[in-house]
């Protein structure tokens, strides 16, 4: 039997050097907006995606020109904590070479749209003066660290946020690529050939995800990672892990071979193991992920493909220990908290909802104006939010009141009178920038958002606390499979509505109807919010409730 | 022998005083072409022509039908957003080449449209996005296939598979309409479409079975027969002229600036349908303009005169509203209208303008004739207007299309002008009026041929094309002669405009020219997206060495677009480069290129 044939992007990254590919040249093709197909995939590893504006894709072919191609900037930002400086030159930097937006991800971190190709360089080098960069942001390589950004427990959090931050700086490319290409940095005598100690020269099969929760809150959704670390405190202390793995929830329409997947808990680890396992679980997974199928290259497939304990061993072997049993831990919530709430220190922070993260001034709701005025006067830090929303942390209890009054000014306190519904939403970005999009995500969630909230006051719901989320593919961006209710698109006005999750992060949802559209859609869901209205017990939620009542039967539950 | 007959048969003339062979022969001819319609003879001549070149041995089967000639290869094309139907695809050729055939495997959008009338034998696999859409790739294809534009095909055989995915309300819906399309335009279903749902290949299998077994039968019995050469380019028909315009068909009128930019340049393509008009890459094509209605109103109003009025100028007799529509210039002043103007409206200031040709210069540079009236109240009685206006002048516009390649086809670059001045909004006459025209209506047109702008006879030579903005037309059209030839010489571009992402005409042409090695280099100059200007006076002082060595190796420089100052920073860059690499002293540049331009080798087509 032949070895299957390597997938394109593994033969583009051994012939890269080191992520360099043909960068420089693509970036002084004057012809175009765009880079070469190759670069496309090697740009990533620094951060960044080409993209083209779809709203225009079509008129513009009509008109001889070529996609409206732009630039998305994704920073790398373990636990999303950035400083007031460092707010104030993002800001600046997206309304000069970006869309005058800055969108808060699902991972914490920041992303540009809107870059154009000449202006990339400049771009990066401004981001990179705030002393952020955008290294590893995206690529086959461990993403952007995500940390529990609930602040209530602060001296834990402020432990698991360091170990975590270590983690991400261990686990970054060692090429110097990024540094000569974008920062024109002087070549070494190993340039193209720098070691990776933990990559090696192909860097991993494919994206690799890490996240870092604080129970009882799961606003990481750890378990859709592909490594977990889940903090065990006590009084205030973190003695250690469990570590899951083996979490990911892409998937592709009409394939059965992939599959949205929770991770698996392995035990639990002190707390100085977390860089030992974690290159542990890298390497093995660079050593035996599929690097012929992309589609099936995530860890989770390389973990159903050799099975639990196999891969547990490989782990254990490089560790040079077991896994001890793993603690016990509840999760009773994956989404934020809003609001002010006081920290140990006695400083006070303020969660605001920023509804599918895009920050923008508005007609009425001069969020991005807002922020800025903030950042110039707060003495903290902020904290983006695995769930796109933001932290205005760690303020003295006496500008509390200044704060106020900036929110209320610039239509900041939304989460004041907004619905649980709202205040519960995901959307991914989808169209017109994600060139992944099959139906819109982002743009369609308020819309969409106020048709449910009508069903849901018509059978008195309206504070039901349902979690939704939406996202533009089945790529699961907004992490719609852990939706009480989800869709996924699946053509123009066309979802796939998914129910039944559990608002906590351990129970994805299932398909109850294809390919519907919105009428469809709604008839669905009202039909069951006034079951569940009639029926439920108290305090259930409406996942719970749809399980419960067999209108869902559960697929997959994360060990706990 | 059989000569050029069809400029013969074309001709007044009895057939048989020039046909140079034997009596009987000359009157089968005659017996055989009477009654035959043009394209009858046009086909008829390419027969012959068909023949003469055949090795003297061959022995051609008789023909059915014109063009009825049997594929001699497979066509499989494809459309395919995720990579299935070009999958499958991929595999279909494999089979039929594997079969001994010879397949021809394109993507929708790589498939040469034009060929598409001569096309004989086509395998499609195709899928449905979006709801119900083609895929990308095959957006330009489908649009095509579904226009009025496309040919009839009966002479082609095609059978479709479609992909899709049924949970989609529109299953399938672009592959049943390519079925349906190829078989409303007369082309022969070889067997039944397939639909295949996401399990393809339950229905992909048995039709790719199919399509392999059925071109292995038909391609192999088919005989071998002569081809035929088309001469449709001989003819010289001199029979439309500026007095004697042709009304061409509008095949589309494409803005072809991005809608977020500034300027609104319009692709315009015309169809020569019957006229038989032929053009050669340099020459412009003299448009008509009706002016535009709403001016006429506006002056009709401001005058309060009677739009019915008859008014008869010249021997010529129409309504009032005709004259100003059809007949008059009414958005070039000149000086003669304003001098009559300023006599009725006895206004001090005016007669002050006219007095001084410094003043008067830009007062008629930046007016019309509304803006006038509008300013300088007077009364104007309908027969004095007519007689005081200028007669209205065709405008001339470069040709951007090469027949060799847009065949029977006409195909100009517009800006559209599009301005505010005087609180008012104010348009060109004829480029508003080419702006304005939809595939409904029709253009006169005649072609102004301009041998001063040449491309070299030599093709090996090299060309240099400096052309920005709307100046980029007829360079269009070089490139296009110029692989249509298979040219030997390097085509180099000079383009120039406000904005890299909105202002590129013809972007994605240009590349795929570079792509497929028709366009050799080009430069850019998009003079607004940096804090300095750059002009493509700027690149072509920055490629000074380059430029200079192709001077030297006996390229041929052309210029063309903005009169007032590109062309004359543009010698003066050309001058400055000779001056420069060259070693020569300024007098000595400037004869370097007098002797260029005497040499038929700088050649300027500026306006
Ligand atoms: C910005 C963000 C969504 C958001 O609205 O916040 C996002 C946006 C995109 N994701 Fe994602 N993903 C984002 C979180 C996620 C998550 C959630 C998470 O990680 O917690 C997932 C599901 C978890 C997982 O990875 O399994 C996710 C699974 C994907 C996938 C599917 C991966 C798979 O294994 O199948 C793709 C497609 C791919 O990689 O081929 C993808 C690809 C993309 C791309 C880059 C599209 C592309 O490849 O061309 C999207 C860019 C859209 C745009 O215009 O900005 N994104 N993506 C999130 C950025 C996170 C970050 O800061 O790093
Ligand atoms: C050989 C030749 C080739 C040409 N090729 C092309 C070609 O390929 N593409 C093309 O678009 N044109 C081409 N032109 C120019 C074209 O012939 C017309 O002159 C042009 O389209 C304007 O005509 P119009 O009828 O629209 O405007 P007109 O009705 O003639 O002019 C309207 C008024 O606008 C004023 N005006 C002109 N430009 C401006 C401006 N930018 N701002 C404000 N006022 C202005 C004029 O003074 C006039 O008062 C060519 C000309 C020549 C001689
Ligand atoms: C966004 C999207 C929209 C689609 N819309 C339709 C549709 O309207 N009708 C249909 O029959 N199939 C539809 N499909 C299904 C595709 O046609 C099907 O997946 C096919 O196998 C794709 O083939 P390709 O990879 O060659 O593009 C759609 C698929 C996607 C991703
Ligand atoms: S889920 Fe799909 S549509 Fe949404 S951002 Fe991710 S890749 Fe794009």
């Amino acid at each position: 039997m032949s070895t299957p044939a390597l997938s394109p992007v593994e033969i583009i990254k051994a012939d890269s050097r080191r992520l360099r590919g043909t960068l420089v040249e693509s970036l002084a093709d004057a012809v175009t907006g765009s880079i070469a197909e190759a670069d496309t995939h090697v740009i990533k590893f620094h951060g960044s995606y080409q993209q083209d504006d779809r709203d225009r894709r079509d008129e513009r072919r009509l008109q001889k020109l070529e996609p409206d191609y732009q630039f998305m900037i994704r920073t790398r930002l373990p636990g999303g904590v950035v400083t007031p400086q460092q707010w104030l030159r993002l800001d600046e930097i997206a309304t000069t070479y970006g869309n005058a937006s800055l969108r808060l991800t699902s991972r914490q971190a920041f992303q540009f749209h809107g870059v154009i190709k000449t202006e990339l360089k400049t771009t990066l080098q401004a981001i990179n003066a705030t002393l952020i960069d955008t290294v590893a942001a995206c690529g086959d390589v461990n993403r952007n660290v995500m940390v529990a950004a609930n602040p209530l427990q602060s001296s834990a959090h402020a432990d698991v946020y360091a170990q975590a931050t270590q983690l991400s700086e261990f686990l970054r490319p060692h090429t110097r690529a990024y540094y000569e290409i974008w920062l024109d940095e002087e070549k070494v005598a190993d340039s193209g050939e720098e070691v990776e100690p933990i990559y090696g020269a192909t860097y991993l099969p494919r994206k690799f995800k890490i996240g870092f929760a604080i129970p009882p809150v799961n606003d990481v959704d750890v378990f859709s990672n592909d490594l977990g670390f889940i903090a065990i405190v006590d009084d205030g202390e973190v003695l250690g892990y469990n570590v899951s793995a083996g979490g990911g929830l892409g998937a592709t329409h009409g394939d059965a071979n992939t599959y949205p997947r929770l991770a698996d808990v392995l035990g639990f680890v002190p707390r100085d193991k977390v860089i030992a396992v974690a290159q542990a679980v890298v390497t093995t997974q660079r050593d035996f992920g599929n690097r012929t199928e992309r589609k099936r290259a995530r860890l989770k497939y390389t973990i159903d493909d050799r099975g639990l304990e196999w891969f547990k061993a490989e782990v254990e072997k490089r560790l040079g220990f077991a896994f001890a049993p793993a603690r016990p831990f509840r999760f009773d919530h994956n989404g934020d908290r809003f609001g002010w709430t006081e920290g140990e220190n006695g400083n006070w922070h303020l969660t605001l909802h920023i509804e599918a993260g895009r920050i923008v001034d508005r007609d009425g709701a001069s969020h991005r104006t807002g922020l800025r005025e903030i950042a110039a006067i707060h003495g903290g830090e902020f904290r983006l939010t695995p769930n796109q929303n933001l932290i205005v942390a760690n303020v003295a209890p006496d500008q509390r009141a200044r704060i106020d009054a900036l929110i209320a000014a610039h239509g900041l306190d939304g989460y004041r009178v907004a619905t649980p519904l709202r205040l519960n939403s995901i959307a991914c970005v989808a169209l017109p920038t994600c060139a992944l999009a099959m139906a819109e995500a982002e743009r369609y969630l308020p819309e969409i958002l106020g048709k449910i909230q009508a069903l849901l006051d018509a059978h008195g719901l309206r504070d039901a606390p349902i979690h939704f989320r939406i996202s533009g593919c089945p790529n699961g961006c907004s992490r719609p499979y852990l939706g009480e209710i989800a869709l996924v698109g699946k053509g123009p006005g066309r979802y796939n509505l998914m129910l039944g999750a559990d608002a906590r992060g351990q129970r994805l949802n299932v398909l109850h109807r294809e390919n519907i559209d919105e009428g469809d859609i709604l008839q669905t869901l009202d039909g069951l919010f006034e079951r569940y209205a009639a029926e439920r017990d108290e305090r259930e939620g409406f996942g719970d409730f749809l399980v419960r009542r067999g209108v869902v039967v559960e697929r997959n539950q994360a060990t706990s | 022998m059989l000569g050029r007959l069809d400029v013969h048969i074309m001709s007044a003339e009895p057939i048989h005083t020039l046909i140079p062979f034997p009596d009987d022969k000359a009157a089968m001819l005659a017996r055989l072409v009477e009654g035959l319609d043009r394209a009858n003879l046009h086909w008829l001549s390419g027969y012959a022509a068909g023949l003469a070149a055949q090795p003297a041995n061959a022995e051609p089967e008789p023909i059915a039908a014109p063009g009825a000639e049997a594929a001699t290869h497979v066509t499989v094309l494809y459309g395919s957003q995720t990579g299935n139907a070009k999958r499958l695809a991929e595999k279909l050729a494999r089979q039929i080449e594997s079969a001994g055939l010879s397949a021809r495997l394109l993507r929708a959008d790589a498939y040469p449209l034009r060929e598409l009338k001569s096309e004989r034998f086509l395998y499609i696999v195709i899928s449905t996005q979006g709801d119900g859409d083609p895929p990308e790739d095959s957006r330009g294809f489908v649009e095509f296939l579904t226009s009025k534009r496309a040919p009839t095909l009966d002479n082609l055989k095609f059978s479709v598979l479609g992909l899709g995915d049924s949970s989609y309300a529109k299953f399938c819906a672009v592959g049943m309409q390519i079925d349906a399309r190829l078989k409303e335009l007369g082309a022969t279903r070889l067997f039944e479409r397939g639909d295949a749902d996401l399990d393809i290949d339950s229905v992909a299998t048995p039709w790719l079975q199919s399509a392999a077994t059925v071109a292995r039968e038909q391609i192999k019995s088919a005989p071998v027969r002569a081809n035929v050469t088309p001469l449709w380019a001989a003819r010289t028909a001199a029979t439309w002229t500026r007095e004697r315009p042709f009304s061409a068909d509008v095949l589309a009128n494409q803005r072809i600036s991005a809608t977020n930019g500034t300027k609104d340049i319009r692709h315009i393509e015309l169809s020569l349908g019957d006229s038989g008009l032929v053009y050669e890459p340099g020459d412009s094509i003299g448009v008509w303009p009706t002016n535009p209605p709403h001016l006429v109103a506006d002056i009709l109003d401001t005058l309060k005169l009677d739009p019915q009025s008859i008014v008869t100028h010249a021997d010529e007799t129409l309504p009032l509203e005709r004259w100003l529509s059809d007949k008059r210039e009414l958005t070039r002043l000149a000086r003669p209208l304003v001098v009559a103007h300023a006599a009725r409206a006895r206004q001090g200031e005016l007669d002050g303008i006219v007095a001084s040709p410094e003043s008067l210069q830009p007062f008629l540079k930046d007016r019309q004739f509304i803006d006038l009236l509008r300013a300088y109240p007077a009364n104007w009685d309908a027969a004095s207007l007519v007689a005081a206006l200028n007669p209205l002048t065709p405008r001339l516009y470069s040709i951007a299309s090469s027949l060799k390649f847009a065949e029977n086809e006409v195909h100009l670059t517009v800006a559209h002008l599009d301005y505010d001045a005087f609180g008012h909004s104010h348009v060109g006459a004829a480029s508003h009026f080419l702006a304005t025209r939809d595939e409904e209506n029709r253009i006169p047109i005649y072609v102004e041929s301009n041998d001063r702008f040449r491309l070299p006879r030599d093709a090996s030579r090299d060309v240099i094309m400096i052309g920005p903005g709307t100046g980029v037309a007829p360079f269009r059209a070089f490139v296009q002669e110029r692989a249509a030839i298979g040219a030997r010489g390097r085509n180099w571009l000079f383009f120039g405009n406000p904005h890299f992402r909105s202002d590129f005409l013809y972007q994605i042409e240009w590349q795929a020219a570079l792509k497929r090695g028709e366009l050799h280099k080009i430069d850019l100059a998009f003079s607004r997206d940096q804090a300095e200007k750059v002009y493509v006076q700027h690149t072509l002082r920055r490629r000074g060495r380059a430029l200079f060595d192709w001077l030297e190796g006996g390229a041929h420089v052309y210029v063309c677009g903005d009169a007032t100052h590109m062309a004359k920073d543009v010698h003066a860059a050309l001058r400055e480069v000779i001056v420069e690499h060259g070693g020569k002293s300024v007098e000595d540049a400037e004869a370097y290129l007098s002797q260029l331009a005497a040499d038929r080798r700088y050649c300027r087509d500026v306006y």
